[in-house]
């Protein structure tokens, strides 16, 4: 290996790795990801890609993406702009080439760069360079495919599986240029290809050639180290991102109730990959039912929750929409139920693939008649455990259901995640009404939380109807009492309003007071942190408070915002969350900033807006 | 364990409530002959009465789970497969019985219907056909025959209707049966053997609406002539039926062919003898499609036929992999895989 090349030491760096939607551009990324957080960094990853499995071969539409950011400090977000990028045709050069910071390094495989791939991709040239503005960076034309048929030509693999192991030829040259170490793929090789050990064999000879390729030709002038994070704190880590998070924090929910969980759910991007995960884990008795559709997928976990176990059910907003009327049974039989809502581009089916903060206003109102439900969102890939969990303490003891909002970018991103202890998680006692309860009363609330008794089916002595219709306040059984209707609609309304007493106070990051508020709510907690604390260290008096628990708002709210000159409500919506601020803390203005284009928001644009709404009078 | 099963009486099912279907209603029938079949399913399956469960969607039948003193869930419009499903999972040691309509069931619930019949999940269908929308006043439903005039189809509906048992036995059914309200015997009887079975059982009762639907099964239900107008089918019997039990049911190529025993050169020997057993769906679907005035409407068990259930299969897939599991824990869960110290 030539050990001429300098090697210079960065803080951070961003790699995008792209090409067709055939070529594993995901699984190449994710790899990276994996690699650079075994080696010690810290890490963000954010997976862009089409909604199709396989878009036209070689046109824009079929591009996709995944972004890498790793770091030896915290790293919050996946990047706004990235310094390396590879393309492996020039649909992907096309369409990412301004995500790149300006003199980046970008590397393609030059065999797609042919008349077929200029012209699928609507060059109008065959001159990428020029075309795209790139005179200013780095570019290496690397014959990747031909590089990689070369190198396979003996491993007796047939043509079709050579050329779909290009992406690992590509990796190993990244793996060269950042230094990494090639062990931690090398070992998920030999464990995906157990069966095939040549497939194994070829995998590591590609990837190996592509470092030995990199090393040694000129065009890379040196080498880039990005250090072991120090700075995080002690402990075992492992890699996770906001999907299978969510998963295991409704289980660790189940457990800690001692309850079996079940889950009622009907496959929808990007929520599947929860229904996959808990669906994997029989080992932990959890059962789940591949419903015929969303409506019975929440069904099944109102039947389920009657019957004793933790139910969740788990969606995206088209999913949601068909749950609405069945939640409004799950408030009125006032059984314990979570609805995790994975938030997509809205309406309809809208950006299947793209993240937005489309539902909230669903969440809150979605339903027939006066049914408030708790909502809560997570914020992180690695909070979703937390806010899961949370999620089913609350529906559990309150004996309501919850909401959990999460959305495509924290679902799919993913980040180091210091392992915690369950014994570190609070206990969830549900009020299940014991055996053989003398004078059992099925809508008997206790005083603190205002919470039913939880009669499960099989036990003596306490057998009892529920239903949709309105209830009777003490009994349960069917009333059209015109007042015994308002004291329920109150009392169902207080319950929620409640949950207040239990969930922790609202946090400032930053100075209590000053110029100005950033509001925040959910997935965009890592930009908008981020971009405050640029403010903060140009010495400007900003602060964010990002919320999680929404529905109710944490009681010390209205305290918070009443110390900021301005409140600037920024969410990948419309103005959702600023407009149910405007119903429930009505005294204050609050400013929108606003973004829906299926992406999350960059830190530039947002420092940008923090400074001009300082600016302005 | 005390056996309070061996004691019930069809008192013991009834609840506090107080009946709200119109006098006359066949659901009056229906609720009897479920309270008298319960003491003796208690009986036969040791069942203490903390077991049963009744899910219901929306209509009159579904008001149900109010009036039987049993553990009730009266959920919402379609559902109550779906709930009762979702009960049965959740606890498989509970008897779980679903009382539905035919709009309940075949139109706005026929996609939960026809799953929980596919997954053959153990559950106790009860289809109240009153081929009409009871509770919102009488517009037609999936089973109002062609032609029926009803409110939304003042003239005629133009569409064909759904035959239950056809449904069902193409959605791989595994128990079909079918009664008349008026007939509390047979219905209870049915209803035992329901409960008896393994998977998902269908039990249609032909119900009289008598407010808007009235006497659509007249003319199987007048004692007049309903012997000669409906066949009680029962395992390893032969298929006779008429008020001097002289007509049978014949195999006449493909078909089924009613003929009289005793006339043209036809003798019990030829009558065809009830295999509800028999996994081929053939002979079964064709007694179930069978309708008056070519053959007599076949009640009883149709169908009856054993194979693995939905919840047997989601409780053994889950000890089975327990068995051997490694992960035993959330706390082995957070920590398997690929994870390094800082
Ligand atoms: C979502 C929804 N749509 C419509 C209705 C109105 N609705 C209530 S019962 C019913 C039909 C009931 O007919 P059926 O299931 O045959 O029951 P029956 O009253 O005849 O026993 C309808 C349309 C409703 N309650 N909910
Ligand atoms: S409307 Fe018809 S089905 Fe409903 S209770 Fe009255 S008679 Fe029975
Ligand atoms: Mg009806």
């Amino acid at each position: 290996m030539d050990k001429q090349k300098s090697v210079q030491e960065l803080d951070e760096v961003v790699v995008r790795f792209s090409g067709d939607s055939g070529d594993g551009m995901q699984l190449t990324g994710t790899l990276f990801a994996d690699a650079s957080a075994l080696f010690g960094n810290d890490v963000s990853t954010f997976p862009d890609y089409p909604s199709e499995i396989r878009a036209p071969q070689g046109t824009i539409g079929g591009v996709s993406g995944f972004q890498v950011h790793f770091g030896n400090r915290k790293v919050n977000t996946p990047g706004d702009y990235c310094d390396v990028l590879v393309a492996m045709n020039p649909a992907a050069l096309k369409a990412n080439a301004k995500w790149v910071k300006r003199g980046g390094l970008i590397i393609v495989d030059a065999d797609q760069f042919n008349e077929k791939g200029y012209q699928r991709a609507g060059y109008k040239t065959f001159d990428a360079v020029s075309e795209l503005n790139l005179q200013d960076y780095k570019l290496i034309f690397a014959p990747i495919t031909n590089l990689t048929k070369e190198s396979l030509k003996d491993s007796g693999l047939d043509n079709k599986s050579i050329t779909r192991s290009k992406n690992m030829f590509a990796l190993g040259m990244v793996y060269y240029i950042f230094d990494r170490p090639l062990n931690f793929t090398e070992k998920f090789f030999e464990k995906k290809f157990a069966k095939k050990p040549e497939v194994v064999e070829a995998n590591k000879k590609v990837l190996r050639d592509g470092f030995n390729y990199a090393a040694n030709i000129q065009a890379i002038p040196s080498t880039y180290k990005v250090k072991q994070a120090t700075n995080l704190p002690k402990g075992k880590y492992r890699n996770i991102n906001g999907n299978t998070a969510t998963a295991w924090g409704l289980i660790a929910a189940a457990e800690k109730a001692g309850l079996p969980l079940f889950c009622g759910s009907y496959p929808i991007t990007p929520a599947t990959e929860i229904l996959i995960e808990l669906a994997k884990r029989k080992d932990l008795g959890v059962k789940t039912l591949q419903a015929e559709d969303e409506i019975a997928g929440i069904c099944t976990a109102i039947g389920a929750s009657y019957a004793g176990n933790f139910a969740v059910t788990t969606t995206s907003g088209p999913g949601l929409s068909l749950k609405s009327e069945a939640m409004g049974l799950a408030v009125m039989t006032e059984l314990p139920l979570v609805i995790v809502d994975v938030q997509r581009g809205g309406p309809s089916t809208g950006l299947p693939t793209k993240t937005e903060q489309s539902d909230l206003m669903q969440a809150l109102w979605g339903r027939n008649g006066e049914a408030p439900m708790v909502v809560i969102a997570a914020s992180t890939p690695s909070n979703c455990f937390d806010y899961a969990f949370m999620a089913g303490k609350i529906a559990m003891e309150h004996m309501t259901p919850v909401l959990l909002l999460t959305d495509g970018y924290i679902a799919n991103g993913s980040e180091p995640w210091r392992i915690p202890s369950m014994k570190d998680y609070p206990e969830i006692k549900p009020p299940i009404v014991p055996d053989g309860t003398e004078g059992y009363m099925p809508y008997a609330r206790d005083d603190k939380r205002l919470a039913r008794g939880w009669a499960f089916p099989g036990k003596k002595g306490i057998a009892h109807r529920v239903g949709g219709l309105e209830k009777d306040f003490l009994k349960g059984s069917v009333s059209h009492d015109p007042i015994n209707h308002q004291r329920m609609v109150d009392i169902r309304a207080a319950k929620v309003q409640r949950v207040q007493e239990f969930i922790p106070e609202q946090q400032v990051i930053g100075d209590p007071e000053g110029d100005l508020l950033v509001i925040g709510w959910g997935g965009t907690y890592g930009h908008l942190y981020d971009a405050v604390n640029e403010m903060r260290a140009s010495g400007k008096k900003v602060s964010l408070c990002h919320f999680n628990y929404i529905n109710p708002l944490p009681k010390n709210t209205r305290d918070i915002f009443a110390k900021f000159k301005k409140l600037l409500v920024c969410e990948l919506n419309m103005g959702q969350f600023a407009n149910y601020l405007r119903m429930n803390v009505q005294e204050f203005n609050y400013l929108q900033y606003n973004k829906v284009q299926g992406l999350p928001f960059t830190v530039a644009e947002l420092v940008e807006m923090f400074n001009q709404i300082l600016e302005e009078k | 364990m005390d056996e309070q099963y061996m004691n019930y009486t069809p008192q013991d099912f009834k609840s506090d409530q107080e009946v709200r279907w119109c006098p006359g209603c066949g659901d009056h029938a229906i609720l009897s002959a479920v309270q008298k079949a319960l003491p003796e399913v208690s009986k036969q399956l040791k069942y203490n009465l903390e077991r049963y469960v009744f899910v219901s969607g929306i209509g009159c039948s579904s008001r149900f789970p109010y009036y039987v003193n049993t553990f009730g869930f009266h959920g919402i419009h379609g559902r109550a497969s779906a709930i009762a499903t979702g009960v049965k999972v959740a606890n498989p040691s509970l008897s779980v019985w679903q009382v539905t309509g035919d709009g309940d069931a075949l139109a706005i619930g026929g996609n939960h219907f026809i799953h929980a019949v596919r997954r053959n999940i153990d559950i106790n269908i009860l289809l109240f056909n009153n081929q009409i929308y009871g509770l919102t006043k009488g517009q037609y439903s999936p089973t109002s025959p062609l032609g029926a005039i009803t409110k939304t189809s003042p003239f005629g509906t133009v569409e064909h209707p759904f035959r239950p048992g056809e449904l069902v036995i193409g959605a791989q059914g595994k128990f079909f049966a079918r009664s008349l309200d008026v007939d509390v015997k047979l219905t209870a009887e049915i209803m035992v053997e329901a409960a008896k079975h393994d998977g998902t059982s269908v039990v249609e009762i032909l119900q009289n609406c008598v407010i808007f639907n009235d006497g659509a099964y007249d003319y199987i239900t007048d004692r007049e002539y309903r012997d000669d107008r409906v066949i009680v089918l029962r395992h390893g019997e032969k298929m006779v039926f008429g008020k001097n039990r002289d007509k049978g049911l014949i195999l006449s190529g493909l078909s089924l062919k009613v003929v009289t025993i005793g006339q043209g050169g036809f003798t019990m020997d030829d009558i065809l003898v009830h295999d509800a057993y028999n996994p081929n769906p053939g002979v079964h679907m064709m007694l179930a499609n069978m309708e008056y005035p070519d053959y007599p409407v076949a009640l009883g068990v149709i169908r009856n036929v054993k194979d693995s259930t939905y919840d047997d299969n989601v409780r053994d897939q889950v000890l089975e992999v327990m068995k051997t599991a490694k992960i035993k824990s959330v706390d082995d869960l957070l920590n398997s895989g690929d994870t390094w110290e800082v």
